[in-house]
């Protein structure tokens, strides 16, 4: 008996939905993708089952309240899901090194779904993940703090972010995913035209991982507003705390707009309606905005810790104080209040009128001069100091100088009549990269390198790490400059194949060479990890303050212990740590005597938060109603059953610390 | 080694980018976009080149300053030694100098882009001794569809258009949203269901240039390109009397079949009937019911 969907007429399987054996049929690519993954996965389970780390994994890990372990668990993923990303991007490189008059290697539908795979994934599971995890790696640190606000509420937002990351690879074994783009535009993206299942998985896997960022914003928010240790004033934060509480308020804002925008999608896709549909009263014009309204503040929410974690690294390599303090709050404040203004700029093309476009236009190119002032700020903050040129240092050398081209073509496409020429086409496509990762990736390399021995209690491999950025920015030049040329030349984005006689071949394989040095890099990279982790002993921070660092996090022991602070310090100036080492006996006030500290217990119910949500996405992706309830009550009982726990903490006795 | 490292690395990005840019400069005339042949894509493409200069005052010093404090302030270097100011922390003229310059960069560019936003409104006609024509642009799944209203003729993937005369084009899609993009001869604008946008071109001389759709709208999408040829004032007329003479008309009916098959197609030219195929395309997605 199949049960008849009243409104699309489809017909559902009352148990499975329309889940079938089929799903996982692949053409013989998908199906090698499918099978790496899938071995991967086992081997994972199997080193977990043979070495007997289960009970590890659950107790010491899955289960932490400890916003440092919750940091690692957000960047272990991230950096998995960037293996995925770049997997995507050899597919697409490689598709258009060989598609000259020829089909190429994958069909149209298939490199479709491709790109939208490789954008989804790289903003909301890579550059969202990173984020998020340094975030919790060092924001409690830097403010003198244990932990965050709501550790419980931490635990949950990573879960819903791995609860869409699971749904967004499911697509790749059981079904497909959305071949629309990263940003699945109505109509295109509507019944008619992309019936399937994969727009409902690219709908499911970021809006559950959209509710866990808007979470977690609320989350580092109120941990900015409310623990600061004391003498901390917000005119005496740490830069990197004053970027995320600016990329916070633009989570908080901007993230309900995508979660109201893709229910809007979801209602059009499963019960009908015509909110964005061509024609039935539909209109995509107000999709775009709306995605756009959350699409904008999002590249802000992603650039502005990554200026943050520069604004830390550059003074602590330069040994000098952070120059133009208060010019870079204002800034900051400056860009996060533009951000809101200027989503327009998306869509210059759609026909708004000539009043609107310039204001819009106008609005994008001033939020060059804050980001321009901050890029000065930097560079006096190295000037007249002593450069140390670390890792880190490297990495911000790489941001200045392809940010500002990135900045410079960005500039360019914000004068509306430029932008009609330039708009959706390659160079459009470089443009976003240079910020991306020159901008953000740059900067989360730049911090991750950074805060790693704080961490883990050792440093990375210094020389590997150098390797791997000069391949990373080799690779980066040589994958993007072609970009922008064939760009010019009159190349759209999002092609699977393009005419011989056009001449670009030539410059999509000095593109897919540089993606390739790209991978190099990354492989040093896991490279430096491994080394790193095998020479572990040699590499120890014994000091707690491996690179002379100034702010709160280097005056703790390295690893940092899961209470943070033994004692908590008492601050009275910007660079407390620094200070304190200069002989300014002041700058981090005697401490109390150590006493009993209260941590949350660990708990699991995150992680069942977490499934619960992912099977109420995968059961409305599939059309099987029944789970819905089922998949909906579990997670409201689990929400319940935690309110109603008044045994959450847990005492570590004073003798027990490391003072 | 770290040193040799980065002059390595350097020299090879500074390779890699002088050979790229060695080959556009001496290519020119491969880039399209520089390749304008008509008053507005001329005016477009001057306009980047404007704001590109502008940008370059302020990209230029930063790239002189990064390399020049980060070799002169490397901790290596023992005569910067003495320089050494640890606690220098704010200067209020430098400031201001990088709030100041960036912002009067911007306020100029801001000017120019009011201004010129307003004089390249793709909705603004093209002021002309001549009578503008005007074609209607379908895009369908994965081709461009023609309407001549005035001739009651019309074309797939071909736009023939008479150089010198402004070209007033209404655009729509019976498809998911494309963007309708004509380089050469001006920028892009969406085509729509049940909108009509508006774009107004000139073909300054004779020639072929091509056009395409720049936004995704499905499998069929990278083969959505057309030919633009702007011909003399008789050619025009003789094109005309061709496409008359070949007959094959396009009805209510022959027209939903070829909206509705989802498919590339090659060039070729109808009759229509008089009246508004156009408008009915339009407006049969603002009826308040559509069936799938």
């Amino acid at each position: 008996m199949n049960v008849v969907h009243l409104l699309t007429g489809a017909t559902d399987n009352p148990i499975w939905g329309r889940l079938t054996l089929q799903a996982s049929q692949h053409d013989f690519i998908t199906m090698g993708a499918v099978i790496t993954m899938v071995a991967g996965l086992l081997a994972i389970v199997a080193g977990l089952t043979i070495f007997k780390k289960w009970g590890w994994l659950w107790h010491e890990w899955l289960t932490s309240l400890d916003p440092k372990r919750i940091g690692v668990m957000y960047i272990a993923v991230a950096v998995v899901m960037l293996l995925r990303g770049l997997a995507d991007v050899g597919m697409m490189r490689a598709q258009q090194a060989v598609a000259a008059g020829h089909p190429g290697i994958v069909d149209a539908e298939h490199f479709q779904q491709i790109f939208t795979a490789h954008g989804t994934i790289m903003i909301f599971f890579v550059a969202m993940g990173l984020m998020f995890g340094i975030i919790n790696l060092v924001l409690p640190l830097q403010l003198g703090a244990r932990d965050v606000a709501f550790p419980f509420l931490n635990s949950v937002s990573f879960w819903l972010y791995f609860a869409g990351m699971v749904l967004v690879n499911a697509s790749l074994v059981i079904g497909e995913i959305g071949a629309t783009g990263w940003l699945a535009y109505p109509p295109l993206s509507e019944l008619a035209y992309s019936p399937g299942v994969g727009v409902d998985y690219w709908i499911w896997s970021i809006q559950i991982a959209g509710i866990g960022s808007l979470l977690s914003g609320i989350n580092f928010m109120t941990t900015i507003i409310k623990l600061r240790r004391a003498g901390m004033t917000l005119m005496k934060m740490p830069m990197f705390a004053w970027s995320v509480l600016n990329s916070m308020v633009l989570v908080i804002f901007a993230f309900p707009i995508l979660t109201a925008t893709l229910t809007l999608l979801t209602l059009d896709r499963t019960m009908g309606m015509h909110f964005f549909t061509a024609g039935g009263g539909g209109n995509a014009m107000m999709y775009v905005n709306l995605i756009w309204a959350w699409g904008h503040p999002e590249v802000y929410i992603l650039v502005l810790p990554a200026f943050g974690i520069f604004s830390e690294v550059v003074p602590t390599f330069s040994g000098k104080r952070l120059f133009g303090y208060k010019s870079m709050v204002f800034a900051l404040a400056a860009i996060t209040f533009l951000s809101y203004v200027v989503w327009l700029h998306h869509f210059f093309t759609m026909g708004a009128g000539a009043d609107v476009n310039a204001f819009f236009g106008i609005m994008t190119m001033v939020i060059a001069v804050p980001t321009g002032v901050k890029v000065f700020n930097w560079l006096f903050t190295m000037f007249r100091g002593r450069v140390r040129f670390t890792t880190p240092m490297l990495w911000f050398m790489g941001f200045v100088t392809t940010f500002v081209i990135g900045g410079m073509s960005g500039v360019l496409m914000s004068v509306p009549s430029v932008d009609f020429q330039l708009h959706n086409s390659l160079f459009l496509v470089a443009h976003f990269h240079n910020m991306i990762i020159g901008g953000v990736v740059f900067g989360f390399f730049a911090g991750l390198t950074y805060w790693f021995p704080k961490i883990f209690g050792f440093r990375l491999h210094e020389g590997l790490g150098r390797l791997a950025f000069w391949f990373w920015l080799i690779g980066f030049i040589t994958a993007f400059t072609p970009l922008y040329i064939l760009g010019m030349m009159g190349a759209t984005r999002r092609l699977d194949h393009y005419d011989a006689s056009l001449g670009w071949q030539w410059l999509f394989i000095v593109a897919g060479v540089g993606a390739a040095l790209v991978v190099v890099g990354v492989g040093f990279q896991l490279l430096q990890l491994g080394w790193s982790i095998w020479k572990r002993k040699d590499l120890r921070d014994t000091t707690g303050d491996p690179w002379d660092g100034r702010t709160l996090e280097w005056s703790t022991p390295s690893p940092a212990p899961e209470y943070g602070f033994a004692t908590l310090p008492a601050v009275t100036t910007r660079d407390p740590f620094w200070e304190a080492k200069q002989g300014n006996k002041q700058a981090i006030a005697p401490a109390p005597a150590v006493t009993n500290i209260t941590v949350p217990h660990n708990t699991g119910l995150g992680v069942v938060i977490g499934a619960a949500t992912g099977t109420f996405g995968f059961a409305v992706i599939w059309h099987i109603w029944w789970l819905l309830p089922v998949s909906l009550l579990a997670t409201i009982v689990t929400i319940v059953a935690r309110a109603n726990d008044d045994d959450t903490e847990r005492v570590i006795p004073a003798k027990e610390l490391t003072v | 080694m770290n040193k040799r490292l980065a002059v390595c690395g350097s020299v090879i990005i500074l390779g890699i980018v002088g050979a790229l840019a060695g080959w556009v400069l001496t290519h020119l005339g491969q880039l399209t976009l520089l390749q304008a042949r008509g008053p507005i894509a001329l005016q477009e493409r001057n306009l980047m080149g404007v704001a590109l200069g502008l940008m370059l005052l302020v990209i230029v010093p930063v790239y002189v300053l990064i390399f020049t404090i980060a070799l002169r302030y490397r901790a290596g270097n023992t005569r910067a030694r003495g320089r050494y100011r640890p606690n220098w922390d704010s200067d209020r003229r430098l400031e201001a100098l990088w709030w100041g310059v960036p912002l009067t960069v911007i306020t100029i560019l801001a000017t120019v882009t009011w201004v010129s936003t307003h004089q390249l409104d793709p909705v603004r006609p093209i002021v002309s001794s001549h009578e503008p024509l005007t074609v209607q642009v379908v895009a369908l799944r994965y081709k461009w569809l023609f309407i001549y209203p005035d001739y009651n003729l019309a074309a797939l993937n071909w736009l023939e258009i008479p150089a010198g005369r402004p070209i007033s084009l209404q655009i729509t899609a019976d498809a998911p949203m494309n963007s309708f993009w004509l380089p050469q001869l001006g920028g892009q604008i969406y085509a729509m269901p049940g909108m009509s946008t508006q774009l107004n071109l000139q073909a300054d001389h004779a020639g072929d240039y091509r056009g395409t759709s720049a936004n995704l709208s499905g499998a069929g999408f990278a083969d959505m390109h057309f030919t633009a040829r702007a011909v003399s004032d008789a050619e025009f007329t003789n094109w005309i009397g061709q496409v008359r003479a070949a007959g094959g008309g396009l009805d209510s009916a022959a027209y939903t079949a070829l909206a509705s098959h989802a498919a590339s197609a090659k060039t070729q030219t109808y009759a229509v009937a008089a009246g508004g195929l156009y408008h009915d395309i339009v407006a049969q997605y603002r009826q308040p019911t559509v069936n799938y």
